[in-house]
């Protein structure tokens, strides 16, 4: 891919494919061997020397865990690997961290080298929960990471939970819930469990791994309710931000933005075009070793799929979809009142915004317009 | 069955001479006729019968390929094409490739067709084998009939692993029937499982089959075809008939060619056949002049006649192939033959159902799609047909429930059709209070109850075959579907028949099924239609979150509406996704609701992620769903899909 024109708000992603251990629920691109790291550092280089030529408005540097290079390595990689990233002046700059790798001296790199905002992988604040998510730190470690990551001056620290363990009660799910409110993050992901294919819980019964639906449900209610009563905006399915704080990386994907991926399986997409890049880090390294692009394969979307596409991402988030973008198919009005009366969709003016129901189901409302 | 009352017999006495006795043994050199398959197979040689153009009745053999499904049956077929060598070996092996492929796709047999093969004995002596093609389903039953009607023989097929099974014991009975001869052949001998010491025994005990009459072979390796072939000639008679007596062909078979109108697949018993003719056939009294004559080797080849005893086909500008019947005796309109040949009947239509487009836009190309399909099953009759909930379509009758599914499979697979097929339906007769008489095969005609002074119901005649050992479970699922009358025959030790007048509507509710499952396979089933009886009917309506399905009305009798009707919302229950709502499924007759299932709504049905790299595979999921809902329909707010409307009349997996 040559180095393309994007226009100027747009997100760049850096994936960082390594782990120390695989989690039992993680589906995302990333192995537990080690050695590839300096020839990964290497080619990352040359792929951002390739795909120069724009400025960014988000970094995000994501996983895998990111906070297994070595403090050097992540500080190139924050900087930028050869030259300073192209980043606007009050670009959001993100690290993906794990517990049980934060230190002192590590949050002293991150926030050295431009870091802004802290996404911790926390998961559970109980143990058992830990072990059966297959995460290497305890509930402990992952208080202690909160602790140094706030004394060291992390204003912006995101927390991500998870919920719908089977036999997992409200209560539970509350105590984990309460813990990370005294921590006050700007920012909560709270994923319901899910199992991806080809990973260890996806060798299981699903009965076995996840809460029944029914329960899935009161969880997600129960989730949005009390984070909203604590002054948090539920602004995405899974995600609750205090003002001011809403994940801005994230947030160009769900609104249909540029976004430019470097690293092993990074996306990327321009407005109208998708590609990706080779899963596999030898590939990768070996592609770049050759200044060859590690594209693996790319889309271009038809003006149907990206309608289709802004719906769909749209229904994901509070602030729907504009009108306009419905109007396309047939029987529109029949299915909005429908989905209104149901309780899932609110028509406004000129947009039509998805209520707390309506978000439960998101996957399905795109569906009921399609003719 | 016969209805000679309206059969014509010859119109004039100053006719002229009879063309019957002409000599039949002057051919000259054989002309290729046209394709009459898309693909194109290469003759490889002209084989010796077409131009050593004398043979006298004595030289040939016809028959039939009959055996349990799976048991080799096209795959021996093959190898006998094969080894006359109508085709080249490198174009058979093409050729098996190829049809294996179509056939897997179209789920119809299209290479074991109907073929005359050629065949010089050990001793130099020429002969002509005919193998005549038979349908395998039960519904078709009759068209079978018809096939072994024009054979001598029969090869008795029988799977070395699998032994002597359901269809094994109704095919031979079928070819008993007829007096035909019976050459037994153990096939798949090459088999790790074959049991060939096994399958003999149960030759000898189950079908009372001498075993040492068995052929072992194997059709996959070639074994044994030669012994086959030598023991068609000399173990299955020649035909009988008189070539010089009026002309009496039997229609076994009939397909449409685009170019050529319909395809006539004849057995001529008596007399001969030439272009030029005038033939009449003798149930309707309908006259064509013959265009073409000829027999099948792969394609059609023309002869210049046919003549007692031969097998081929016979081209006379018939529209569709409707106007000519299976079973029906074609005899020359100026010198008819007397009588007809035994056994023809009209096959009446036994199961309605209404078939409509997935999506009402479709409709026209539905019609067309009708049209075509109806040139080439002349079972199959049709009339437009409207419902409330899906629109314009049409009523249809069909033979019984395979061949139901048969049309169906046919019109999505070959015409590219989306279609909905309402629950199947029999035929009520009914007497209104006012005297007058209404037949109903459709449940939207139902008259009103308080209208009806006596209903009636068709009943058959059902024959069960089976191992002894199933006859607990078959007396029970026969006593659970009405059955009256039974009664009791053994005709081979361990084999039982058992024998009972049942309701056909009985039999459309999943009756083959249920008979496969409780018997495992072993039970096989057949019937006759009898009579009307006396039968209180009602319809049961059924109301999707209150609102009425008119499609899914079915007719029950009255002792069982409760049971299934509740087993109707059951099902649809099972077969109607979940949607965002809670939906009622509710029986009712009349305004009184009888049984009821709920749907629950689905509350949560959103992924936890979505970032970069899931947008694709998220948007490809639901373009896939979209796709799915066009095989589904709305009825109101819910979203119905098209197995829902066959499900109700199913039982449940085990």
């Amino acid at each position: 891919m040559k180095a393309r024109e994007v226009p100027p708000d747009a997100g760049l992603y850096v994936h960082v494919p390594f782990c120390r251990t695989k989690c039992a629920y993680c589906g995302f691109c990333s192995q537990t061997d080690l050695s590839p790291i300096d020839a990964y550092a290497e080619s990352l280089a040359v792929e951002a020397r390739l795909r120069a030529g724009q400025t960014f408005t988000t970094l995000y540097v994501g996983g895998g865990t990111p906070t297994v290079l070595p403090p050097e390595l992540l500080a190139r990689l924050l900087r930028g690997p050869d030259t300073p990233w192209p980043l606007t002046k009050d670009a959001e700059v993100t690290v993906e961290a794990n517990p049980d790798d934060i230190t002192t001296p590590l949050l002293e790199t991150l926030r050295k080298n431009g870091a802004n905002r802290l996404s911790i992988g926390v998961q559970s604040f109980r143990d058992d929960e830990l072990r059966f998510l297959g995460r290497r730190h305890t509930a402990s470690q992952a208080r202690a990471a909160i602790h140094l990551a706030k004394d060291a001056g992390f204003t912006n620290i995101g927390i991500d939970l998870m919920y719908g363990f089977r036999g997992q009660r409200r209560e539970r799910w509350r105590t984990t819930l309460d813990e990370a409110l005294r921590w006050r993050p700007a920012h909560l992901s709270c994923y319901q469990l899910t199992i991806e294919p080809n990973t260890p819980l996806s060798r299981r019964p699903p009965s076995l791994i996840r809460s029944p639906e029914a329960k899935e449900y009161d969880f997600f209610l129960f989730t949005s309710r009390l984070l909203t009563d604590h002054g948090y905006e539920h602004y995405e399915v899974s995600n609750f931000a205090l003002p001011g704080f809403r994940a801005r990386h994230n947030a160009l994907y769900w609104h249909h933005a540029p976004y430019c991926g470097l690293g092993p399986a990074a996306h990327s997409f321009d407005g109208r075009t998708r590609s990706w890049n080779v899963r596999s880090v030898e590939e990768y390294v070996a592609r770049l070793s050759r200044n060859a692009v590690p594209m693996e394969e790319s889309e271009t979307l038809t003006d149907e799929q990206l309608a289709l596409e802004r719906v769909m991402l749209g229904m994901r988030t509070a602030r729907g979809v504009p009108l306009s973008a419905l109007t396309r198919y047939a029987g529109w009005e029949v299915t909005l009142e429908r989905l209104q009366a149901g309780g899932f969709l609110v028509c406004g003016q000129d947009r039509v915004t998805v209520t707390l129901a309506g978000l439960a189901i998101a996957d399905r409302l795109p569906l009921e317009f399609l003719p | 069955m016969c209805g000679s009352a309206h059969w014509r017999f010859a119109r004039s006495s100053t006719s002229r001479p009879l063309s019957c006795d002409r000599d039949v043994r002057t051919f000259p050199d054989i002309q290729v006729g046209i394709h009459h398959t898309a693909r194109t197979i290469s003759v490889a040689r002209v084989s010796s019968i077409n131009r050593v153009t004398i043979y006298s009745m004595a030289d040939i053999r016809n028959f039939s390929i009959i055996a349990h499904i799976d048991h080799g049956k096209s795959t021996l077929a093959d190898r006998l094409i094969q080894h006359a060598g109508l085709v080249a070996d490198r174009d058979f092996r093409e050729q098996i490739l190829d049809s294996m492929d179509i056939e897997r796709e179209r789920g119809i047999t299209i290479k074991s067709q109907t073929c005359t093969l050629p065949y010089r004995g050990p001793d130099g002596h020429d002969y002509v084998l005919n193998l005549i093609d038979t349908p395998g389903h039960v519904d078709f039953s009759y068209e079978v009939s018809r096939a072994l009607a024009s054979c001598e023989g029969v090869l008795l097929l029988v799977d070395a692993a699998q032994g002597v099974q359901a269809q094994t014991l109704a095919n031979l009975y079928a070819a008993m029937e007829h007096d035909l001869a019976i050459i037994p052949v153990i096939n798949k001998i090459d088999l790790a499982a074959a049991d060939i010491a096994g399958t003999k025994e149960e030759m000898r005990v189950e079908l009372g089959i001498d075993p040492s009459e068995a052929i072992l072979c194997s059709a996959k390796e070639g074994v044994g075809i030669d012994a086959i072939r030598e023991a068609i000639v000399g173990r299955v008679p020649p035909p009988r008939g008189e070539p010089s007596k009026p002309l009496r062909a039997l229609i076994f078979d009939a397909s449409y060619d685009a170019y050529r109108g319909t395809v006539v697949s004849i057995r001529v018993i008596d007399g001969a056949v030439r272009p030029g003719d005038t033939i009449m056939t003798m149930s309707n009294g309908r006259t064509f002049k013959v265009e073409e004559v000829g027999i099948f080797q792969l394609r059609r080849v023309k002869r210049p006649a046919l003549s007692a005893g031969e097998v081929g086909y016979l081209i006379a500008n018939i529209k569709t192939v409707s106007d000519t019947r299976i079973g029906d005796t074609i005899t020359h309109d100026e010198c008819p033959a007397s009588t007809a040949l035994h056994g023809f009947k009209v096959a009446k239509p036994v199961v309605f159902s209404s078939i409509y487009p997935v999506s009402s836009d479709d409709y026209r190309p539905l019609v067309d799609a009708m049209e075509k399909y109806a040139l080439n099953d002349a079972s199959l009759i049709f009339e437009k047909d409207s419902s409330a909930a899906l629109g314009q379509g049409f009523r249809c009758g069909f033979l019984g429930l395979l061949h139901l599914e048969i049309v169906q499979e046919r019109l999505e697979r070959e015409f590219d059709q989306s279609i909905i097929m309402t629950v199947p339906s029999v035929e009520y007769h009914f007497t209104l209070k006012d005297g007058t008489a209404l037949v109903v095969d459709n449940p939207a005609h139902f008259p009103d109850p308080m209208d009806v002074a006596t209903t009636h119901e068709p009943y058959i005649h059902a024959t069960i075959l089976m191992p002894e050992r199933y006859l607990g479970v078959v007396m029970k699922l026969c006593l659970e579907r009405r059955a009256e009358g039974t009664s009791f025959h053994y005709p081979t030790p361990g084999r039982i028949e058992l024998a009972c007048d049942m309701p056909l509507a009985e039999v459309l509710f999943d009756f083959y099924d249920r008979l496969k499952s409780v018997t495992q396979g072993y039970g096989s089933f057949d019937y006759d239609l009898t009579d009307y009886r006396p039968g209180r009917v009602v319809k049961v309506d059924i109301l999707v979150n209150g609102e009425r399905v008119d499609a899914l009305s079915l007719i029950v009798h009255e002792s069982q509406a409760r049971e299934r009707a509740l087993h109707a919302c059951e099902r649809l229950a099972e077969e109607i996704p979940r949607h965002q709502f809670r939906i009622a499924i509710q029986g009712a007759i009349g305004g009184k609701i009888i049984a009821r299932s709920t749907i629950k709504p689905f509350r949560k049905d959103v992924t936890a992620k979505c970032y970069g790299g899931d947008v694709t595979r998220k948007r490809k999921l639901l373009e896939k769903q979209k796709r799915g809902k066009l095989r589904m329909k709305m009825v109101g707010d819910v979203v119905i899909p098209q197995s829902a409307f066959v499900s109700v009349l199913k039982t449940k997996e085990e």
